[in-house]
């Protein structure tokens, strides 16, 4: 074998077709929603990227990726949960209750909500871990019961409306930091009407900060003798990553700014990509859902982590059923109706293995923006709900064919 | 006679891999032929190619079967013209009787209704040609490896077998199962099926083969002819690895230090099975910088004992004590037994030691991410280099610390595995068939570094079912019989005979 001739690790440079044949599937995830994008951009003549619709799309899909973020970690896990649409309406519903009929505060309500989510979380992880019980039974019991217990809560009528301080949550904006004169300045220069500089540095931040993580983790990698990528696809991959950025926050600074919930979405879905891929807990939910029997045997808790997966992933359905509540500024007995499809799509389509062991936070995040921009172009165009559940069911499927193709290629 | 098969310059790439570079190979008509050669030589990717797995197209050079070119797209197609190959991972679903196995995909069916009778029958008259006696009704989850192994030969035989391909078929066999084997292939033999072993076990080889190809690195070094040449271990090993061998065992002064580990008293029930008792009191003590061996025949118990110790992961209602180093300890889990000191090198390293899915590097640390991490984050550069260290060390066959272990050859896994309890930093390792499957220069490294355990006056318990292996590495060896020990001999007391005369006469 040729290696064997090199004994140590000689970083070896890929030609570019190599390269690409073995990472297809994060290029190709990025490319069908750079596709996609520019497709509806077109077809919708510019209504897609219009600052409203941008902010709009972002608010839209926020709390599918809150979602997302906690059922890759259960999906990785080698689980699923089934129940998240059904909790998600029921802390709407008790978020509702609670400030509207018994005149809660915010704060306690918020806190209640939190810790509710939590415990529902481990009430059906507690089973699944510890009494082996399928993850597919238990929450889809879960999500028949919080069904139930929300209609039950709201005695089946909508409840509204809420405080301003708590619409913020959802519709809120982050007030400009800086100077009204500089962004007067900015906005002249750029021939805008108005620009927000907070939102727009933050895009150049975060562009830079990709920018360098890029940079640095190209220079751990030739330093470690992996896989290089070719030194044209890393400039391109980082070049518009970055230009996607920078060109999202300037549309968002042009309209009101940066939502408050991005702010949120962004902060969750940085936490848990660091959490996933840098801390030991993270990376022995991987070796749980790659090979139970293995992890245990290496002296991983595993029942201990399934659990607190699921007590996590409640969590996070009360943060997004607090988002929703607050952007329909009423709570619904059909919040979250069927939502658990497209959360557990998103992350099948940002490339997690059903069987777990696989999958990472940015293909979730990725492959959420990716059903959302699926949904808003085509309601934009007046495509009805019929079409769009058949298209979105096709994207899925594809999503997942090109997965099992792939690694059949590469075997 | 003539050639049934011929391989001709078949080259085989990997991404990153050149696996078979230019191999030949030709199998002469009713002979046994073996391929040997070096965990990751390419063995069985050759078979691989041969059997349609790796379909034509995806590799380069001809093979001719049969007297003509034959370019299989898939198994079936190798399977028609009657190339059955077993793989070195069994493949039967054990919880179909041995009957739904031996006909899955093949059924005895009248208009789509499985004929019970015929089918029975017929793995009856099967089961009698590879000598098993069990009912067809038996599921298989109920039989050990051995009898396993015989059902795969049993259900080639009922697809009109004429190239028999066995991978490694031995690996997991007792001594006796294993000659039970090598008759039943040298019977075939004289019936003219025509067959090709791959197995790290030479003295076997040298057995049954009529034919001895060699491999290396991808490439064929030599073709011995046991009519014309004299086919010895020594010549084989030297073209295996390239060099003579003189040793099989390296030297190790032998001495044992204070007490390391007392294990008093030990019971162990079975899980499902409540009322019946798997370890019946056993006691056992290694001493600071000793080899502890355990002999006995496969299903003595040895595994179940392991691993009960080892963090209670076998059985239930578990009773006795432990003490390291004079000190009573708590086992009663996995970490609480690797905090302990204890480490085990599981027998089944695909279900029980590895993430197929992941890298090497992720491999090797996961019993130990407390040394590769600070403050619960983990240190990648730190993680890289030292699985880099343990590649080196091990000499591990890959293109790098990144590759997926589910890519490496089943011997390279092994070492994957043993890094990763090495890693661990044991103060008792417990090694559970440690060689299995593992070619000759390999287990020499690997008695190396049990060595190296012993100098720095750590405790090896090791369970082999290669006798020789034991008395060459043990200090003293416990005999293990039906769930308790027999036995305890010392280094110069043992031999083959003694061992086998503690277990029989029990
Ligand atoms: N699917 C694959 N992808 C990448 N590399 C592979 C793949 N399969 C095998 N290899 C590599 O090809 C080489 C030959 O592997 P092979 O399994 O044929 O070895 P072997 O001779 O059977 O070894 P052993 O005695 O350990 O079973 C190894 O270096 C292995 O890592
Ligand atoms: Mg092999």
């Amino acid at each position: 074998m040729e290696f064997a001739e090199h004994g140590a690790e000689a970083p070896k440079r890929l030609g570019i077709g190599e390269y690409l044949v073995r990472h297809l599937r994060e290029y190709g995830l990025l490319f069908a929603l750079i596709t996609i994008m520019v497709f509806f951009q077109i077809v919708t003549n510019g209504t897609l990227l219009k600052p409203v619709n941008v902010t709009n799309l972002l608010l839209q899909n926020s709390y599918i990726i809150i979602m997302a973020l906690g059922m890759l970690i259960v999906i990785v896990s080698g689980n699923i949960d089934l129940s998240v649409g059904s909790v998600m309406g029921f802390v709407g519903a008790l978020a509702a209750v609670m400030i509207v009929e018994w005149e809660q505060s915010i704060a306690v309500t918020v806190v209640t909500c939190l810790v509710a989510g939590g415990l529902i979380g481990a009430a059906q992880g507690y089973w699944i871990a510890y009494w082996k019980i399928p993850s597919f039974i238990v929450t889809l019991a879960g999500m028949l019961v919080f069904r139930g217990l929300s209609l039950w809560l709201l005695e089946g009528q909508s409840l509204g409306p809420f405080p301003r301080e708590f619409q913020m949550i959802a519709n809120g904006f982050v007030p400009d930091i800086f100077p009204s004169g500089l962004s007067q300045g900015v906005a002249d220069l750029l021939g805008a009407r108005r620009v927000n500089m907070l939102s727009l540095s933050t895009g150049l931040v975060a562009a830079g900060l990709i920018t360098w993580m890029g940079m640095k983790s190209r220079a751990q990698n030739r330093a470690y003798g992996m896989d290089l990528e070719p030194l044209a696809f890393f400039y391109a991959r980082i070049g518009i990553t970055s230009l996607a950025l920078i060109f999202i926050f300037y549309k968002l600074s042009t309209f009101r700014g940066l939502p408050n919930v991005l702010l949120t979405m962004g902060v969750l879905a940085i936490i848990y990509a660091f959490f996933t891929e840098r801390t030991v807990m993270g990376r022995r939910i991987y070796a749980l859902g790659g090979n139970e029997k293995a992890a245990k045997l290496s002296g991983i808790k595993t029942e201990r982590l399934t659990f607190l997966a699921f007590a996590n992933m409640g969590v996070l359905a009360a943060v997004a059923g607090m988002v929703f509540a607050a952007r329909l500024n009423s709570a619904t007995p059909k919040a979250g109706f069927a939502l658990e499809l497209d959360v557990i799509a998103a992350v099948f389509i940002g490339g997690a293995s059903m069987s777990g062991g696989v999958g990472k936070i940015v293909g979730a995040v990725v492959g959420a923006f990716l059903m959302g921009v699926l949904n808003n172009g085509m309601s934009i165009m007046g495509i009805g709900i019929d079409y769009q559940q058949v298209i979105k069911g096709l994207v899925l499927l594809a999503a997942v064919i090109f997965d099992v193709y792939n690694k059949s290629k590469q075997a | 006679m003539t050639a049934l098969l011929e391989m001709r310059s078949i080259t085989k790439e990997f991404p990153g891999v050149k696996a078979l570079d230019t191999v030949n190979l030709a199998v002469k008509q009713g002979e046994i032929h073996a391929l040997v050669g070096e965990n990751g030589a390419g063995k069985s990717t050759l078979m691989k190619v041969l059997s349609g797995v790796y379909p034509a197209g995806t590799y380069d050079g001809e093979i001719h079967y049969d007297g003509a070119l034959a370019e299989f797209a898939n198994i079936a197609e190798s399977e028609a013209r009657g190339i059955i190959i077993i793989h070195q991972e069994l493949a039967l679903v054990p919880l179909l009787s041995i009957a739904e196995n031996l006909f899955l995909g093949n059924e005895r069916a009248i208009g789509g209704i499985i004929d019970w009778r015929q089918t029975n029958q017929r793995t009856e008259s099967l089961l009698r040609k590879v000598g098993l006696s069990e009912p067809p009704s038996t599921m298989v989850d109920k039989l050990g490896v051995g009898k396993q192994q015989l059902v795969e030969i049993a259900k080639a035989l009922s697809k009109e077998v004429r190239l028999l391909i066995l991978d490694e078929p031995t690996a997991a066999l007792s001594e006796s199962d294993s000659q039970a084997l090598l008759d039943l292939m040298l019977e075939l033999k004289t019936r003219g099926v025509t067959q090709i072993i791959i197995s790290h076990k030479l003295n076997e080889v040298r057995r049954v083969a009529d034919t001895v190809t060699v491999i290396r690195d991808g490439t064929t070094v030599s073709t011995m002819d046991a009519e014309t040449d004299e086919i010895t271990e020594d010549r084989i090993v030297r073209d295996m690895v390239g060099r003579d061998m003189a040793d099989r065992y390296p030297e190790r002064d032998r001495r044992a230090g204070g007490m390391l580990m007392e294990v008093r008293n030990w019971n162990v029930w079975h899980p499902l099975h409540t009322e019946r008792q798997v370890i019946n009191d056993i006691s056992l003590t290694v001493r600071a910088g000793e080899v502890v061996g355990i002999a006995g025949l496969m299903g003595a118990g040895r595994t179940e004992l392991a691993m009960s110790i080892f963090g209670r992961s076998y059985g239930r209602n578990i009773s006795g004590s432990i003490e390291m180093r004079g000190r009573a300890v708590d086992v009663s889990s996995v970490s609480k037994a690797i905090d302990a000191g204890l480490a085990y090198v599981t027998e089944d390293r695909k279900s029980l030691g590895l993430i197929l899915e992941e890298s090497i590097q992720r491999n090797i640390t996961l019993a130990n991410l407390k040394d590769v991490s600070r403050n619960a984050i983990l240190n990648e550069a730190k993680e890289t280099r030292v699985a880099q260290d343990y590649r080196k060390a091990l000499n591990i066959r890959s293109p790098g610390v990144f590759q997926k272990v589910m890519n490496l050859s089943g011997g390279n896994q092994q070492k994957v595995v043993l890094s990763k309890w090495l890693f661990a930093h044991p103060e008792v390792l417990i090694l559970d068939e440690p060689t299995r499957g593992i070619d000759v220069g390999a287990k020499f490294e690997i008695y190396g570094i049990i060595n190296d355990l012993s100098a720095q006056d750590k405790g090896v318990v090791m369970i082999s079912s290669e006798m020789p292996e034991l008395l060459g590495m043990c200090d003293r060896i416990y005999v293990m019989n039906e769930g308790t020990f027999v036995g305890e001999l010392t280094a110069q007391e043992a031999s083959q005979e003694r061992i086998m005369s503690l277990i029989v006469t029990e």
